[in-house]
């Protein structure tokens, strides 16, 4: 061991540790946190203020929405365990980091999401049944991101930064008031895109704002091993300011996105939003995370439970059994009405691939369809089930 | 029972092909609720629970624990609660009802039965459509499978109204009378006037009741046959062939759709009773069918990781294996008085234990016995994940204890049970067999007195403990039984030479010999 040794990607136990060690708490930057593992309201002098027009009946409403997309996701996932959707990524335990996020944005903002930002699309609108026809393999998009400025989810994630990047730009140059979210997590901010999309937004002092979900772990690769240093200090590097926020507390992912949108949108710039947060279910359903992770670790972030945190507060401040018992009604509502949807989901006739070739008609798309409904009539059986792909 | 709900083995991961099933959690005759679990399955990739697609009645598992089912075969019916009042088998995704009707809400029976009569004439009783292949990224259920073409003689010319498409079907319709069951399935499940080149047969509406019905009825269990792909019997048909040591495969099938009915079973078995009668030994040439004079065995799972560990382990390793035989009669005296002792007690304490103990003390004394070999580097481990080869009901299993350095003799015997239990139970995770540094295989428990055994890949040191019994013993000039055993170790000699095994293995049989040296 030592300096010969070469770090691979199967991490040496002994490297982890020394990560580890460097990641020493006391080195952390200081996590905005507005209310504590209790439920209880701390004062933050730079960021209370933009958390002060959440009343009881705001904070129920975020309440209901981080519960609405934790039912959401339970019921994508039995989907896809029963052969609806070929994948599924959970969101479970970054609830709060995307519902405080995306209900601090304006309407005219754009948001560049990954593929796991069922609760930011829930917070601009979009029918969540939408999300799955993209895991049911049937679009290769599943909404019009125009409708509500919610771009379409990402596969190849880091990319999205430099569209949002892109996006910003052009915000400058029409002059509009609004601003770009691009939302990655601590994988993609180990990707080139994502160092490319901050310098030049840097360059530009773009209207973006970069809100990273540190959920700790990049598929199997924990954040030590992909960085030395916490990641929201990587912002002072390109220039502009980065926040490290407690990503299980709505309240405290909200205020910061709202000062960190009027900073943006007011032309100072990027802003770098680190949500500390944690993955607490597998990366996709076709993950396992007891392979490389401690169930120690999990039951650890458990205790922090974004929903039973909020949960906690709004018992603390009178609301009783009636608005949970609600909620947890409409949650089950919404979930067969979204198993129906999906049900009932079709996909595409094999012959709409050749009317997307051209925008016009075409004489050789024409004759490749005659023949290809000519073959497909040669059958003798009326058995399509080879078909596709 | 025609209107049973069946669901099929999905593809849990992504390009997943098949799956094991584990257990069963529910049987026949429970109710189910969407979303409750029915059924744990192992993949190549995890152990996964599978939740319930349907509502009702649980009718037939399809599948039994232990065995391998493909990708898209069916494993369990359900009977929907309130079926008699529901006239179409939902099928997943393929709902004629959804595209009539499509906002209205299925999530009910009641609801789905009032649009059912509402559609039931966009759906012009057309068969239903077979099971469709899964959404997913993975290969398909039976894509390999040519379609039949018709012969270019009968083709028809394209058209491309729907009346002409009705038209020219209604022939095929009386020549799939005559074909094989599991060629007439209807498929689409859209409108056939939007398209028309698709189109199954759809006799009209008002006459095609009756025949729509049988149709459905027989597609369902061609379709069923088709993809099950093995022979049909019931639950208790197939139990009870199991329990006489029947293959399913060697009867006749009498039944309606193919199925191994309970008097062929009976009479395949009064059949076989007189045979058995007349065979004389065990290598009876009568007793099976010629070809199954060899049984095979699919090599899967376990025992194929297993096979590809020890392969590449004896190939790459060049394994040395010393012995020496212990006087344990001391470590014997030790595990009784241990569990006399009120401190243990409720612990399990075998002789195994101070094995366990006198590994990691000569490792420490030995680092290099607990190592990794890599072609640029000797990796030398400062901690100890105590390996234990076991037996368990998936297989062959090595389960390692995490730091067994840092624990206690006491806390040694605790984790020791525990990951002997666990084992047992077929429970031991895939991150428990992970980042072991040193295995000890106890092959004593069998009776065996010793053994060359293979080390576990990654590692460069076994020790193999075999049986302890009272044997003579020259002690002081004079033979006297003593409790003796033999330790066996094998070393990859790319990293332990003959003299460090050497003194690790003394060091092991030292602390057997007399455990009191583990204070020091």
């Amino acid at each position: 061991m030592g300096a010969e040794h070469l770090p691979t990607s199967e991490f040496e136990i002994v490297e982890l540790e020394q990560a580890l060690a460097a990641s020493d708490p006391a080195d952390a930057p200081d996590m905005v946190q507005l209310l504590d593992a209790d439920g209880v309201l701390q004062f933050d002098a730079r960021f209370s203020p933009f958390a002060e027009h959440l009343d009881a009946e705001a904070l129920r409403g975020l309440y209901r929405d981080m519960f609405l997309v934790r039912r959401f996701d339970q019921e994508a996932t039995a989907l896809q365990r029963q052969g609806q959707l070929a994948l599924w990524p959970p969101l479970l335990g970054q609830e709060a980091a995307q519902i405080g996020s995306g209900r601090a944005l304006q309407p005219q903002d754009y948001v560049f999401p990954t593929y796991r930002e069922h609760g930011v699309a829930l917070t601009r609108g979009l029918q969540l049944s939408s999300l799955l026809k993209l895991f049911r393999g049937i679009t290769n998009g599943g909404w019009d991101p125009r409708e509500k400025n919610f771009h379409i989810y990402t596969l190849v994630l880091a990319a999205q930064t430099l569209h949002a990047v892109g996006y910003a730009m052009g915000i400058q140059r029409d002059q509009e008031d609004a601003v770009s979210v691009a939302y990655f997590g601590d994988g993609a901010s180990s990707e080139g895109d994502v160092h490319e999309s901050m310098v030049f937004a840097a360059s530009n002092q773009s209207p973006v704002v970069f809100f990273c979900q540190n959920n700790h772990w990049a598929i199997s690769v924990p954040t030590e091993v992909q960085s030395r240093i916490p990641l929201s200090n990587r912002a002072s590097g390109y220039g502009f300011p980065g926040i490290r926020v407690d990503g299980n507390d709505v309240v405290a992912v909200h205020a910061v996105t709202r000062w960190a949108l009027e900073h943006a949108r007011s032309g100072k710039g990027p802003v770098l939003i680190e949500a500390f947060t944690y993955r607490m279910s597998a990366h996709t359903t076709a993950d396992d995370p007891t392979k490389y992770r401690l169930s120690s670790e999990e039951a650890e972030w458990r205790q922090r439970d974004p929903l039973s945190r909020l949960a906690k507060h709004l018992r603390g401040a009178g609301t009783g059994d009636t608005f949970f018992d609600e909620v947890a009604a409409e949650g089950e509502a919404m979930a067969s009405a979204v198993r129906a949807e999906v049900l009932a989901m079709e996909g595409p006739e094999f012959e709409q691939s050749f009317e997307t070739v051209y925008a016009d008609p075409h004489p050789l798309v024409a004759e490749e369809l005659a023949w290809h409904r000519k073959y497909e009539a040669g059958f003798a059986d009326t058995d399509r089930s080879g078909e596709g792909n | 029972m025609s209107n049973t709900l069946i669901f099929n083995l999905p593809d849990v991961g992504e390009g997943l092909v098949e799956a094991d099933i584990v257990s069963w959690k529910v049987k026949p005759g429970d109710t189910v609720a969407i979303n409750e679990v029915i059924v744990e399955i192992e993949t190549a990739k995890s152990l996964v629970e599978l939740p319930s697609p349907y509502a009702g009645v649980v009718a037939e598992l399809l599948a039994e624990e232990g065995q391998t089912v493909e990708v898209g075969a069916p494993i369990i019916s359900v009977q929907p609660a309130g079926a008699e009042a529901q006239a179409e088998p939902e099928k997943p995704g393929g709902d004629a009802l959804a595209e009539a009707l499509p906002a209205a809400p299925r999530e009910t029976p009641a609801t789905a039965t009032a649009t059912a009569t509402a559609a039931a004439a966009a759906a012009a009783a057309a068969p239903e459509p077979e099971l469709k292949p899964l959404v997913g990224s993975g290969p398909k259920a039976d894509a390999v499978k040519r379609r039949p073409r018709r012969s270019t003689g009968v083709t028809s010319p394209i058209t491309t109204t729907a009346d002409a498409a009705v038209g020219n079907a209604a022939p095929e319709d009386t020549s799939l009378a005559n074909a094989p069951a599991g060629h007439h399935h209807g498929v689409s499940d859209s409108s056939p006037a939007h398209h028309a080149p698709h189109v199954p047969p759809v006799p009209a509406a008002p006459s095609a009741e009756p025949a729509g019905l049988r149709h459905r009825r027989a597609d369902a269990q061609a379709a069923v046959s088709r993809l099950l792909n093995r022979v049909l019997a019931k639950p208790p048909v197939r139990k009870a062939a199991k329990d006489l040591g029947i293959d399913l495969a060697d009867i006749v099938p009498t039944g309606r759709g193919g199925e191994v009915t309970k008097q062929d079973l009976l009479s395949y078995q009064a059949q076989r009773d007189a045979e058995l009668d007349q065979a004389e030994t065990f290598w009876a040439p009568s007793r099976k069918p010629q070809e199954q004079r060899i049984e095979r065995l699919p090599v899967k799972g376990v025992r194929k990781a297993t096979a590809k560990a020890m392969v590449e382990s004896a190939f790459t390793a060049p394994h040395v294996s010393i012995f020496v035989d212990v006087d344990a009669s001391r470590t014997m005296e030790f595990v009784k008085r241990l569990k006399a002792s009120r401190d243990f007690e409720g612990i399990k304490v075998s002789p195994l234990l101070i094995l366990a103990k006198a590994v990691i003390w000569a490792a420490a004394r030995n680092p290099s016995v607990n190592a990794t070999w890599t072609d640029d580097a000797i990796l030398v481990k400062h901690f100890m994940n105590l390996g234990i080869a076991a037996a368990t009901p998936r297989g062959l299993m090595v389960p390692n204890i995490k730091d067994a350095q840092d624990l206690s003799l006491k806390e040694l015997a605790i984790a020791l049970n525990q990951l002997a239990a666990r084992a047992r139970e077929g429970k031991t995770q895939p991150a428990e067999m992970q980042g072991g540094t040193l295995t000890i295989t106890n092959i004593g428990a069998l009776g065996i007195d010793t053994g060359t055994p293979i080390i576990n890949p990654g590692e460069v040191a076994i020790v193999a403990f075999g049986t302890i019994k009272q044997k003579p013993w020259v002690l002081d000039g004079e033979v006297i039984p003593r409790w003796v055993t033999t330790l066996g170790g094998s070393f990859d000699h790319r990293v332990v030479d003959g003299d460090l095994s050497a003194r690790f293995m003394a060091d092991v049989a030292a602390i057997m010999e007399e455990p009191a040296l583990l204070l020091d």
